[in-house]
């Protein structure tokens, strides 16, 4: 069944811009993203929206439906009301380039701050063995399509600009956890996390597992277990203490 | 279509660069209601606490029944219930010492620390944010990075002490079913203070800390079998921390109203068996 809604779209640049007001088609089965497709088709030509593959695995469609994260192909009409106004928006975090299209490169920046996967001195690729027990915490984080929604809902950086500096955000702290917990990486990565990544401004809100389209549970599973090995390192005297015993006897 | 001024010096969604959007939130949902809820949760937790705790009256009921606010026993007033102090009385008795005073201040930092908790007083008490997607009202963040919210950091060794209050807890309900005069007993109260130290492991065994101790921080299970499978089983408890947390501050509000309400006399306590 199809009919009329109605939708409020930001048009823009870094500049300034401001809402606008359609009245877009809605067919039965239609996603957020497919309207603005006809949004496009029929009366705004040159909106701009970043999208790929409409199956919720590119991580290209992210924006603020109803002042939400969310991607816009996952996203249902069929949950919002007929008379109901749907408003679409940039993500907040990151500079606008024009309407829909955010600047990420802050993403791009962090990632690359992150020292890569260091296997064991002499094992070459195609020797490593692991456990699937090993492995299964770090494959969680993998299914990460990095749509940059953990980010863009990040208290930390959302609303303070100034932290962006100090704070690697979720997405990248997961990485770090993810590397930290691989059975064959060998490099430290506690302190940094805490130092250089920032891992201490995390105040465990869970806005970012709250919009993951995933569905990883990045909180509960990342980090606050990298703030468990933070707490082992600096401030647990007894782990430090047995650490110490441990470390004489070899 | 008018484009929204931005404000000089700015800051968070209204920073330049970002889009001008015109207002704080476009949440259109209920936002508000789970923060609300909860800080009316806490309060009327930590309300009916502080009065049990300094109440110092109705604690132990049947001559079996100790209620949790009140465990252990260790003050020179719990002389006036014989047969409450399962672990000798050394306290002074003084109305702003409460009889339990060796384990609530640690239960109370326990939960305090506790890693939902702190989401939730974040949440709803710090407003940091009061939701996702809606702004913070702080003009500075430094997250748990600074005294005093970098003491968040020894929330495992208030899990040590919650540990030892559990099996204290337990004690204190298995003891229950031995009455002074009529030997093996069954009530209701048995059942209730069961129930209640029941959901209070579950909310202990669950906490993320635990988890961490178990297993959590190996990187190599397939060498720690054991410690796998401990990791295991408090992992599928711990996703149900946040509901063992609301249900044991609920069990122990209704277990400390039914002792209270037994020692009181205005109830009687059911017996089942004996």
């Amino acid at each position: 069944m199809s009919y009329t809604g109605q939708f409020r779209v930001w048009r823009g640049d870094a500049d300034g811009g401001a809402l606008a007001d359609f009245r877009v088609e809605v067919n039965e089965g239609e996603v957020v993203l497919d309207v603005l497709h006809r949004l496009q088709a029929t009366q705004a030509p040159d909106l701009a929206v970043r999208w790929n593959c409409k199956a919720g695995k590119c991580g290209s469609c992210s924006a603020e439906i109803n002042g939400k994260p969310r991607l816009l192909c996952m996203t249902r009409m069929s949950v919002f009301e007929h008379d109901e106004v749907v408003t679409v928006t940039p993500m907040r975090t990151f500079p606008v380039i024009r309407d829909l299209v955010t600047d990420v490169s802050y993403n791009y920046t962090k990632a690359r701050e992150i020292p890569s996967f260091t296997p064991p001195a002499g094992l070459a690729p195609g020797e490593y063995r692991m456990g699937q027990a090993d492995v299964g915490r770090s494959q969680e984080f993998r299914k990460c399509i990095e749509c940059f929604l953990c980010q863009d809902t990040c208290h930390v950086v959302r609303d303070h600009e100034e932290n962006k500096e100090s704070f690697a955000g979720p997405r990248f702290l997961m990485r770090i956890a993810e590397l930290e917990m691989h059975p064959l990486d060998v490099a430290d990565r506690v302190s940094a996390a805490q130092d250089e990544h920032g891992l201490g401004r995390c105040n465990i809100t869970k806005c970012c597992t709250d919009v993951c389209p995933e569905g990883i549970k990045i909180t509960d599973n990342a980090l606050i277990p990298m703030k468990e090995r933070v707490a082992d390192r600096r401030y647990d005297p007894l782990v430090w203490l047995g650490r110490t015993i441990s470390r004489r006897r070899d | 279509m008018t484009a929204p001024a931005r404000d000089v010096g700015s800051r968070g969604v209204d920073s330049p660069g970002r889009a001008a959007v015109g207002a704080r939130t476009l949440r259109t949902d209920r936002w508000w209601l789970p923060p609300a809820a909860t800080t009316i949760g806490i309060l009327i937790f930590l309300v009916y606490a502080t009065v049990r705790a300094f109440q110092q009256q109705y604690f132990f009921a049947d001559e079996r029944y100790l209620t949790p606010f009140y465990s252990p026993c260790v003050s020179y007033g719990c002389a006036s219930e014989p047969g409450s102090a399962h672990f000798g009385m050394f306290l002074p008795d003084h109305p702003l010492i409460p009889y339990a005073a060796l384990s609530l201040p640690f239960l109370l930092l326990f939960r305090l620390t506790c890693y939902y908790y702190r989401k939730a007083y974040y949440r709803s008490f710090a407003l940091a944010p009061a939701a996702c997607a809606v702004p913070e009202p702080h003009a500075t963040y430094h997250g748990e990075t600074r005294f005093p919210l970098i003491l968040q950091n020894s929330h495992r060794y208030f899990f040590y002490l919650a540990v030892v209050i559990s099996v204290i807890n337990t004690y204190d309900a298995i003891v229950a079913f031995r009455h002074p005069t009529d030997g093996f007993v069954v009530g209701v109260g048995n059942l209730v203070l069961l129930a209640n130290v029941t959901l209070l492991w579950c909310y202990t065994l669950s906490c993320h800390s635990c988890r961490h101790v178990m297993g959590g921080r190996l990187t190599h299970f397939s060498k720690h079998p054991v410690r796998y499978r401990l990791w295991t089983w408090v992992s599928a408890l711990n996703t149900r921390h946040a509901t063992f947390a609301w249900i044991t501050l609920g069990t122990l509000i209704l277990t400390d109203l039914y002792v209270a309400l037994v020692a009181s006399g205005t109830i009687t306590d059911l017996r089942l068996i004996g």
